[in-house]
């Protein structure tokens, strides 16, 4: 047995090593001419806005370009975006292409990386525009730690002032944004010049490939670190005519601890000055044309919320019970209903399919863990989800009023969500009509049956002495 | 042929009577379930106030762990370090009834969440507790009677006090066990039959389940059984309706864990035991009676009497001795409070404290029972014509809850459905009379038995020659094995009260006749009142009796303000805290502490340890190093104060505080209440006295008050605060 393995080891060896060559070979006919890199810190969401400009020197053509990421942010990282930019100026039009992770054998400190599919094949000697976003969450590290209410936060972002990326890079900017200009620190590697609330580290020429060059920048940034735990969203659908949505939230402050005491009198007071990195309203963007919105947690209506709604969304302004300070928690849960024509269509081969918003409502918030829970009527056959995305499906049975068979539950779930992640998705079933029929029917029957009892009853004489 | 056509008639007009009662019932319970709705329409689908909280932890705990860990559950969430046996000390009737209810519908897959359940669990039993009352006065004074009263019970403010929607307390499912254990107690006094005395046992143990009141139920009867023998009216059916009662009952109430062995041991159950002796007594009496000749008798009584006069003055110095040797008679506090008013505050001042516990104000009849306070005592008169077993079961009823609210503001709801009982029956009486006359005067006399015997419905015919004729009802009753024989029986029995009594009805009748101008005013007035009463009713259930108490609401120029302060707090507990720190409160925050906050409390509304609110009171009211060393050896993390100067909340902890320096002086005597007074006066102001001043309670109230104003005025108590400026050392703010 083992004399059987040893040769076909040697192969898979052979066939790896073969692809390293090939990859290899990949990257050295790659040349990046110039790479601009914008980081934005206003928020606790990192965006950094990438802009490569790629040329193919080598021979061969290629149609798949790689970006790079240290495995500190590949951790943190929520969202690839990549673009194509065809056209000059004001005549530019974007594809978007795909990205998805890939794995390098040899990668250098573990480095991780997201392959880009080219739409065409990029030919020797051609050069192209592509426009990358990525996003990443917690990513920005309090300092100190604990903070007390009257003091302001500040953070830590921990990048490198070099692109990291497979490919050699013959001139590259880096720009960060920070969200005040009060910047306590950063560190520096000439040129580096720092205007107002924008730092510019570059341009810096051809640097090879894996170039890094660890740098910190300790900011303030006092805007709400609003991170959501957990997120359990549940749409019931009923074909009489609405979605009712339902929501669970775990919610948390993830910016500096709030340290020592809490006094009511300053935060009310001085609003300004008490408890700037505190936030206590929050913004949900829900669909338009809801109904019968509440907002409540499990000891009762929560008294604090606005509506707003015309015919494009609906805007709820909630607050949680009590501002929130670094590290405090609240939980609190969201229900609306939606016309049910709104959302759900009749596909051409007679499937029905539900098209949805995927991620939170909540605006500029992260969640660390999604589960959409896609509750079909009762009856209903074949469920599939499309989501743009890889997500985790599995199905489950709910049973809810009067079920006898029990509803499928298309359960799809989604760790580190953003914003950028609120894209629709689709969930095909087929459902036949009358099931709509059955727990009508069942009612009637019951009471009809219960009537017939009580007549049955009242014309029987049971009594044993006569 | 026309003898045929008549009793055809007769009976399409029961038929239609039965239905029209049915629909008039099933009304009265929407009513009664829908005028409860109000707190939930105005407010939220909330549970209320204090106790609840506590019932709904325990429904919450029943419904996941199941009924076999729920009798096990030792709750080391309050109490601490001492911890309550909850299965052991609560009245399991409601959070079982309420976990039922969910267990139900969720086993039908109707998955309504345990809160939704106990909030509506009062309104539902609201509804019940109106059928049984319709039930009960129907066997007192007939169904017109029975509906009034019914519709009575269904709005009366006392009761919407205690049982509005999310008012999830022990007294929403328990008037409902008073009124039909009363029923089934009066049901088997009128037919002697010992299904209805086997179920009567049944009720009377799920009231035992219920509530603490049901010892109200075990000394009425008693007293009402011994009414009867004394006043001569006693009968085999007595007996039937009192000795399986006793028997089945007090085995039944002592497998509750919370009454267990005080069934038979405390004096609250004595009176019962007597009782049952005399009727033995008296039927073994009875018996030899109907054996011996009259001369052999009168020997025997004499003979029996000597004897029996002996053992019993021996047997009853055993038991005086028995009695006299504990220390409280026999008697727990609170009944003994009701026995002597004085005697909460005199010695518990634990029990005086509660504002429910305080004998309340004559504006409080007005205001709980309106104007059924005027009602009642034609009621009483009307229940002497005739006096019945059943009319004389309902008189004891009102004068001792009369008696009983009086010594309790809590009482008032014993008192509500003697009250609804009695005005039902005076108003249904006199509309009869009115109409009846009306009648009389517009159409001539009846020439028939038609108008008369249809309208006044034959049950009440019936009652009415109760008196008259007792033996002859005994026989007819007797010979109503089947229903379907019954309702022919009743036809027959009918036709010869008919009979009987149409020579004598007009005799009657002409006595009762008024002027029609008279009754018609009359009626009119009578309308008035009843709508009268319905406003007041709807007024109290809408504005007086549905705050949650949780949620506080108040209108101002700019509209809506909600005050969810508490719920905040208790948020903020629940979310931000250590799942195992204790929060110190006084004890009526315990409750809600445990419930929404999920955090282990020192004391709670169960006050069943004195001292132990005693050191938390002694806590509050010392200086706050003494109180930090106080609450440090319990363990206290934080520690929770209701102030409510700023908005104007008149209820909170400064208004309190002197109960917290009485409770802790009680136990620990270097808390002085002369310390915290000025001349006798309560006052926070300059003129306050320096204990006053530097206690906890006053330093946790208005710390950094001064800097909302500028001034430090406190408006609930209206003046501005003595000590302004000063630091906390040894606490620290958190919310």
């Amino acid at each position: 047995m083992g004399v059987l393995l040893i040769p076909r080891l040697t192969l898979t060896l052979t066939i790896i090593s073969l692809f390293i060559f090939l990859s290899r070979s990949s990257s050295q006919e790659i040349l990046i001419n110039n790479a601009e890199r914008r980081i934005d810190l206003s928020t606790h969401i990192v965006k950094v806005f990438f802009t490569l400009k790629v040329e193919n020197i080598g021979t061969n053509a290629v149609s798949e370009i790689l970006l790079a990421f240290p495995p500190t942010q590949a951790d943190h990282l929520a969202f690839v975006e990549a673009l194509a930019t065809t056209g000059k100026r004001k005549k530019k039009t974007y594809v978007p292409l795909v990205v998805k992770p890939t794995e390098l054998p040899d990668a250098p400190n573990e480095t991780k990386y997201f392959s880009i599919s080219l739409v065409n094949p990029l030919n020797s000697g051609d050069t192209t525009t592509l426009e990358v976003l990525y996003v990443f969450t917690h990513s920005l590290e309090p300092f100190p730690m604990e903070i007390s209410q009257s003091e302001s936060q500040l953070v830590y972002y921990r990048d490198s002032a070099l692109i990291l990326s497979p490919y050699h890079i013959k001139q590259q900017t880096t720009f960060i944004k920070t969200p005040t200009t009060k910047v306590e620190s950063f560190t520096r590697l000439d040129p580096t010049n720092r205007a107002g609330t924008e730092m510019k580290y570059g341009p810096y020429e051809d640097q090879p490939p894996y170039s890094y060059s660890p740098i910190i920048v300790h900011c303030e940034n006092n805007n709400p670190f609003a991170v959501v735990e957990e997120l359990v969203r549940e749409v019931e659908i009923s074909h009489w005519g609405s979605i009712q949505i339902t929501e669970h939230y775990k919610l948390v402050h993830a910016g500096a601890r709030h340290k020592g005491i809490f006094s009511r009198v300053e935060y009310q007071s001085r609003p300004s000055f008490s408890g700037v990195s505190s936030f206590k309203h929050l913004l949900a963007r829900l669909p338009p044309r809801v109904h019968s919105v509440y907002y409540r947690d499990e000891i009762g209506n929560i008294s604090s919320s606005h509506l707003r709604t015309d015919s494009q969304k609906s805007d709820l302004e909630i607050e949680p019970r009590y501002p929130l300070f670094g590290g405090w928690k609240a939980t609190f849960i969201i229900g609306y209903g939606v016309p049910l024509q709104d959302f759900l269509f009749e596909s051409p081969d007679g499937r029905r399919y539900l098209n949805f918003t995927f991620g939170c409502p909540l605006a500029e918030s992260v969640v660390d863990k999604l589960t959409i829970k896609v509750v079909l009527p009762e009856g209903s056959k074949d469920p599939s989800a499309v989501v743009t995305f890889p997500v985790e499906q599995h199905l489950e049975t709910k049973y809810s009023y009067l079920d006898v068979v029990g509803r499928t539950v298309v359960v799809l779930e989604k760790k580190n969500v953003v914003p950028m992640h609120n894209t629709v998705f689709q969930v095909y079933y087929t459902f036949n009509p009358i099931f709509m029929l059955a727990e009508p029917l069942m009612l009637t029957s019951v009471f009809f049956l219960f009537f017939v009892a009580c007549v049955a009853y009242l014309h029987i004489d049971l009594s044993i002495r006569k | 042929m026309a003898a045929v056509d008549k009793a055809s008639e007769t009976t399409l007009r029961n038929a239609f009577g039965n239905v029209l009662s049915f629909f008039i019932l099933l009304l009265i319970g929407v009513l009664a379930f829908s005028i409860r709705l109000f707190s939930v329409i105005k407010y939220e689908s909330v549970i209320h106030e204090f106790d609840p909280y506590f019932n709904y932890r325990v429904t919450q705990f029943l419904t996941k762990n199941g009924i076999y860990d729920f009798w096990n559950w030792f709750d080391d969430r309050t109490w601490y370090p001492l911890g309550r046996v909850i299965g052991g000390t609560v009245y399991p009737g409601l959070t079982l009834t309420a976990g039922t209810i969910w267990w139900l519908l969720n086993s039908l897959n109707i998955p309504l969440s345990v809160e939704t359940v106990c909030v509506f669990t009062a309104p539902i039993f609201s509804a019940f507790a109106s059928w049984a009352t319709y039930l009960l006065t129907k066997e007192v004074k007939g169904t017109g009677a029975g509906l009034t009263a019914a519709v009575l019970l269904a709005m009366v403010p006392s009761y919407i006090s205690r049982s509005v929607a999310g008012s999830y307390d022990n007294e929403a499912v328990a008037i409902f066990a008073l009124i039909f254990t009363f029923y089934l107690y009066i049901k088997t006094l009128n037919t002697g039959s010992l299904f209805y005395a086997t179920l009567n046992a049944v009720a009377y143990f799920y009231m035992v389940c219920s509530w603490g009141g049901y010892t109200f139920i075990i000394n009425l009867i008693p007293m009402h059984v011994l009414l009867c023998i004394v006043t001569g009216r006693y009968s085999s059916r007595l007996y039937i309706a009192y000795a399986p009662l006793v028997v089945l009952g007090t085995l039944l109430a002592a497998l509750v864990p919370v009454v267990g062995f005080n069934a038979v041991m405390t004096s609250e159950h004595f009176a019962s035991f007597l009782v049952f002796i005399v009727i033995h007594v008296v039927a073994l009496v009875h018996y030899i009676k109907g054996v011996l000749s009259a001369k052999m008798f009168k020997v025997a009584v004499t003979l029996v009497v000597s004897v029996g006069l002996v053992v019993c003055i021996a047997a009853v110095a055993v038991l005086v001795a028995l009695v006299a040797s504990s220390p409280t008679k026999g008697w727990s506090g609170r009944s003994l409070s009701l026995l002597d008013p004085t005697y909460a505050s005199k010695y518990i001042p634990i029990i005086a404290s509660v504002s429910e516990h305080q004998p309340p104000t004559w504006p409080s009849y007005f205001m709980d029972i309106n104007v059924l306070a005027f009602l009642v005592p034609a009621g009483i008169i009307s229940c002497f014509l005739p006096l019945s077993d059943a009319s004389s079961f309902v008189i004891l009823y009102i004068v001792t809850s009369v008696y009983f609210s009086g010594v309790m503001v809590r009482l008032m709801l014993v008192l509500a459905p003697a009250a609804c009982i009695m005005s039902g029956i005076a108003l249904s009486q006199s509309f009869d009379v009115f109409t009846r006359s009306i009648k009389f005067q517009l159409f001539g006399v009846p020439g028939n038995s038609k108008v008369d015997a249809g309208d006044t419905s034959s049950d009440s015919s019936v009652a009415e020659n109760d008196g008259a004729k007792p033996d002859k009802r005994e026989d007819t009753l007797k010979e109503r094995p089947s229903r379907k024989n019954k309702k022919k029986e009743k036809e027959q029995v009918e036709k010869i009260h008919v009979d009987k009594t149409s020579i004598k009805s007009k005799k009657e009748k002409k006595l009762l006749v008024l002027p029609v101008e008279a009754s018609l005013i009359a009626l009119i007035l009578l309308v008035f009142l009843g709508a009268f009463y319905v406003v007041h009713c709807v007024w109290a259930a809408a504005e007086a009796y549905s705050a949650p108490s949780i949620v506080l609401t108040s209108y101002s120029n700019d509209g809506l303000h909600v005050f969810d302060d508490f719920r905040e707090a208790y948020g903020w507990l629940s979310h931000n805290t250590d799942v195992d720190d204790k929060v110190a409160s006084w004890w009526d925050y315990g409750y809600q502490t445990t419930a929404m906050a999920n955090r282990t409390v020192i004391v709670d509304n169960n006050t069943w340890n004195n001292t132990h609110i005693a050191t938390v009171g002694t806590a509050m009211s010392s200086p706050e190093k003494a109180a930090w060393e106080i609450f440090n050896s319990l363990d206290v993390k934080y520690v929770l104060v209701v102030f409510g100067g700023l908005v104007g909340y008149p209820s909170d902890d400064i208004n309190k505080f002197l109960w917290m320096v009485r409770i802790g002086g009680g136990v620990f005597p270097h808390i002085k209440e002369p310390d915290y007074l000025r001349d006798g006066q309560y006052r926070i102001d300059s003129q306050a006295t320096p204990t006053m001043l530097n206690c906890l309670m006053y330093k946790l109230s208005y710390y950094r008050f001064v800097e909302t104003d500028g001034k430090g005025f406190d408006r609930v108590r209206r003046t501005e605060i003595g000590k302004k400026y000063f630091k906390l050392t040894h606490f620290e703010e958190v919310r």
